[in-house]
């Protein structure tokens, strides 16, 4: 577990440190504007954030920075802090996120597994040509194809902006499109899968009842893949959508990730970098956790004893 | 039959967690028109389009910031619906000393704290925008101010710069040099006062509406950051009998067709980012509006560049092209034609006709007799010999049509064939302009006051706009005494000869395309709502009709 927490840290590290290397050696910095600006201030901007430091020197100072979990203020926005950058945008984002990702566990997994069930029936194939619909269509698609049907024509939901409940639903179930498809997809082939081993076949041939045969023995195996996905999926879909939270007007963490590279607002796009990277890494850590729960491995030997 | 079940009671409970959370009570939906209650508050909501950078006022540069300020602050001076700075803060003035001396007074108002404004928090604001430390962007806006430059560059003391409260309600300013556009910079946000006392205590005051003070017709009660500005009507204000609306609400909604959606469906009023593809459909409707914006759309020549290191080559691109097919077919908004560079009104020394007018074209719209005849001169006729050229632009659709349309013209009317276009994301782009790595590159500039040095001391020799890098002794040294004269018919004369030096033989460093227009959505019974040539919005006079 330490051995674990070091590599975590270290993994972090490394993304900081290419982050790093990266944003610097893009052509253009944060104070690149149409209309130049006299070199005096210039001059002065580069000693406020500390441009003027050799490039050694700001990337000790960075890494102490994080080390801090202070960020520094924004190049770009600035009267905040990336720090409250990150206060201000995470919670929405992560709300957001929440629904999404529990909409499309809700509504995938059993999808997937009713469709394992019935393979190759019908509604084996509407599930599943839904679902490459799902897979296939960008989530700006749908979310314009969303409003245009439900805010625009229809009128029960807001286009866009936040702050009610009802301001969740249609950037939800956009956002809830592809992980729900993905999902149904992974737990039906996986479904598949497991109900082809032998330990099913044996349970079968003991006489086992077709329904303690699919939830005792084959489900909790058949989650392994979809696991594997969720936890990964956790950390992106909460972190914010560039997309959909600039379709919806959401005020979000997501578009920080992409409008600090163009604004090569370097304290942000760090910020930012790090936030998720440290959120991705614990998410995998949860899921490798995870793993040990529902192994199967470790459920059989539990029933042995 | 027992998994029938399970998908019954799933799909149950995903629809009541879907539907649970859409059918909750909410009143978002705008007050509907059948209601006449004169007692409605009048409410105007505006999309501002972008979370404003900042809202203090010595370090905002754009238009949504510009924007985010005017309704809640207030300059010495406040540019009047005719577009000339009329009084704000201070209610007469005395320009002495050849116009090089501003004696302000200030009437009695009041922040919104209960503090007076004084001509202290002038002379505050100012130095503070100047101070090296405080690293303001357009700290050069006040370099008109005498040793303000110096201050700001760390070469010279803050007591040197010459602004000063001689009390409390009179303020002394002195210039570098004589600036007739100088009582538009004092309603100009750098300008713009701040509350010392607050300051000083709270330098983070601006950061929050909680502790932002306001001094203009209206106060600032709401920032959620990348979602909503509120302002409601400042009871204090001066002129508060001029202010109708109650309540001004501004969102930040950056795509153009969630924007447009939300005009369409009643949520905004007004909303300044049309989306191209809907502008035909929007003009038949006629919601779509445009004014008048100080700007031209052009191309920079790199004049270091051979070919384009030859006059006559640059002259002959410059009238090769049918701006008139750009205008009504490409950007389609109501751009205008751009057949010389200073944007139409700007005034000149004189009332009545402007710059422009007076100024006239310096060539014909599509002169291709007169391009292909200067381009065989060169030594390329019908194009032949030419060496490629390159035409950089920064990534966007709108530019890339219009690059596509002139690369098909040079070759069509030139015989120019080899024309690439090439395009680099935003701030890559600006580092090869300024670097000088490119030969033909896109522009805009947008005046930043009314007058036409705005457009015309860019093109000095070194200057940081200057990405031509074309230089012309004269030229510089004109502009240098056009700064000193004072005589306003004269200076006028000296900018009028500035230009034509732009577009003689020799020169013709940039190729003009068009002058842009502000185009915009707004519902017809919003009224009042000034839209300043130079880009910012003022609603202190708006009011809505219905």
């Amino acid at each position: 577990m330490v051995r674990r927490l070091i590599s975590m840290v270290l993994a972090v590290w490394v993304i900081a440190t290419i982050t790093f290397l990266l944003m610097h050696s893009v052509p253009g910095g944060p104070f690149s504007r149409d209309k130049a600006l006299p070199p005096a201030i210039i001059r002065n901007l580069e000693a406020r954030y500390h441009l003027d430091w050799p490039l050694w020197k700001q990337y000790v100072y960075q890494m102490y920075n994080i080390l801090r979990w202070d960020f520094g203020p924004s190049m770009k926005y600035e009267s905040r802090s990336v720090n409250q950058i990150i206060r201000d945008g995470f919670p929405i984002s992560a709300r957001l996120g929440a629904v999404a990702v529990a909409l499309s566990i809700m509504v995938g997994l059993p999808v997937g597994i009713i469709s394992a069930l019935r393979h190759n029936r019908w509604q084996d194939n509407v599930a599943m040509g839904l679902a490459t619909l799902g897979v296939a269509l960008p989530s700006y698609v749908v979310a314009a194809l969303f409003v245009y049907v439900f805010a625009l024509k229809l009128g029960w939901f807001p286009s866009s902006l936040w702050g009610t409940p009802k301001h969740y639903v249609l950037p939800a179930l956009a956002l809830a499109g592809f992980p729900m498809a993905f999902i149904a997809r992974l737990a039906r082939s996986s479904m598949l899968e497991v109900l082809q081993q032998d330990y099913i076949r044996t349970a079968r041939a003991k006489g086992l009842s077709e329904r303690v045969v699919i939830y005792r023995h084959a489900l909790k195996n058949s989650l392994i893949p979809v696991v594997t996905y969720i936890g990964p999926l956790i950390a992106n879909v909460f972190t914010g959508s560039f997309v959909i939270e600039r379709m919806f007007g959401i005020p979000g963490l997501g578009r920080h990730f992409i409008t600090s590279i163009y604004n090569r607002d370097y304290t942000t796009i760090m910020g930012t970098t790090v936030f998720y990277s440290v959120f991705l890494v614990i998410m995998i850590l949860v899921t490798d956790l995870t793993y040990a729960l529902i192994d199967p491995r470790i459920s059989i030997a539990d029933e042995r004893k | 039959m027992k998994t029938k079940k399970l998908v019954a009671v799933f799909l149950a409970l995903v629809m009541v967690v879907a539907l649970g959370a859409g059918c909750t009570k909410t009143q978002t939906t705008p007050p509907a028109q059948d209601q006449p209650a004169p007692k409605e508050p009048m409410v105007l909501r505006y999309n501002l389009g972008v979370e404003p950078e900042t809202l203090d006022t010595a370090k905002m540069t754009g238009i949504p910031e510009f924007n985010a300020v005017l309704p809640a602050l207030e300059g010495l001076t406040r540019i009047k619906a005719d577009g000339m700075p009329g009084p704000g803060m201070a209610y007469k003035w005395d320009i002495s000393e050849g116009g090089t001396k501003y004696v302000f007074y200030l009437r009695d108002a009041k922040w919104s704290n209960g503090d007076p404004v004084t001509a202290y928090d002038f002379e505050f604001a100012w130095k503070r925008a100047l101070d090296p430390e405080v690293a303001a962007d357009y700290a050069y806006m006040l370099y008109h101010v005498k040793g303000a430059e110096a201050y700001n560059s760390g070469e010279g003391s803050v007591d040197d710069v010459g602004v000063r409260a001689l009390d409390d309600k009179t303020l002394e300013v002195h210039l570098e040099t004589n600036a007739p556009f100088f009582l538009d910079l004092c309603a100009f946000p750098t300008y713009m006062p701040v509350p010392s006392k607050v300051v000083k205590a709270n330098p983070d005051w601006h950061a929050s509406a909680a502790t932002f003070v306001s001094n203009g017709p209206f106060k600032l009660i709401k920032w959620e950051h990348q979602s909503i500005l509120e302002y409601e009507k400042n009871p204090d204000y001066w002129d508060k009998d001029a202010v109708k609306l109650d309540k001004l609400v501004f969102y930040m909604v950056e795509e153009s067709s969630t924007e447009l959606t939300m005009f369409e469906t009643g949520e905004i009023d007004y909303a300044d980012n049309p989306p191209l593809p809907e502008i035909d459909r929007l003009k038949a409707q006629g919601v779509f509006k445009v004014s008048s914006l100080l700007g031209t759309y052009y191309y920079i020549f790199n004049t270091e560049k051979p070919p384009l290191n030859d006059w006559r080559v640059r002259k002959a691109l410059t009238l090769a092209i049918s701006r008139k097919d750009i205008t009504e077919k490409v950007t389609k908004a109501g751009q205008l034609p751009a057949l010389a560079w200073v944007p139409p009104d700007i005034p000149d020394a004189k009332p009545g006709p402007d710059f422009r007018e007076v100024g006239g074209n310096y060539f014909k719209d599509n002169d291709v007799e007169t391009a292909r005849a200067l381009l065989a001169e060169a030594g390329y006729p019908g194009g032949k010999g030419m060496p490629p050229l390159e035409i950089l632009y920064n990534t966007s659709e709108a530019h890339k049509a219009i690059a596509e349309v002139i690369q098909e013209m040079w070759k069509k009317n030139l015989g120019i064939e080899n024309v690439t276009l090439t395009n680099q994301e935003w701030k890559v782009y600006l580092a090869t302009r300024d670097a000088g790595t490119f030969m033909i590159a896109r522009a805009g500039w947008l005046g930043d006051y009314n007058d036409p040095m705005t457009f015309l001391d860019m093109w000095v020799t070194g200057g940081g706009n200057n990405n031509s890098r074309w230089s012309n002794k004269e030229y510089d040294a004109l502009v240098t005494k056009a700064r000193l004269e004072t005589d306003p018919v004269k200076r006028m004369q000296m900018l009028h000869e500035l230009e034509d030096m732009l577009f003689a033989d020799g020169a013709w460093p940039i190729m003009p395309i068009y002058y842009y227009v502000d185009s915009y959505l707004m519902k017809d019974y919003v009224k009042g709502v000034y839209i300043s040539p130079l880009g910012p919005v003022d609603f202190k006079h708006a009011w809505i009709d219905k």
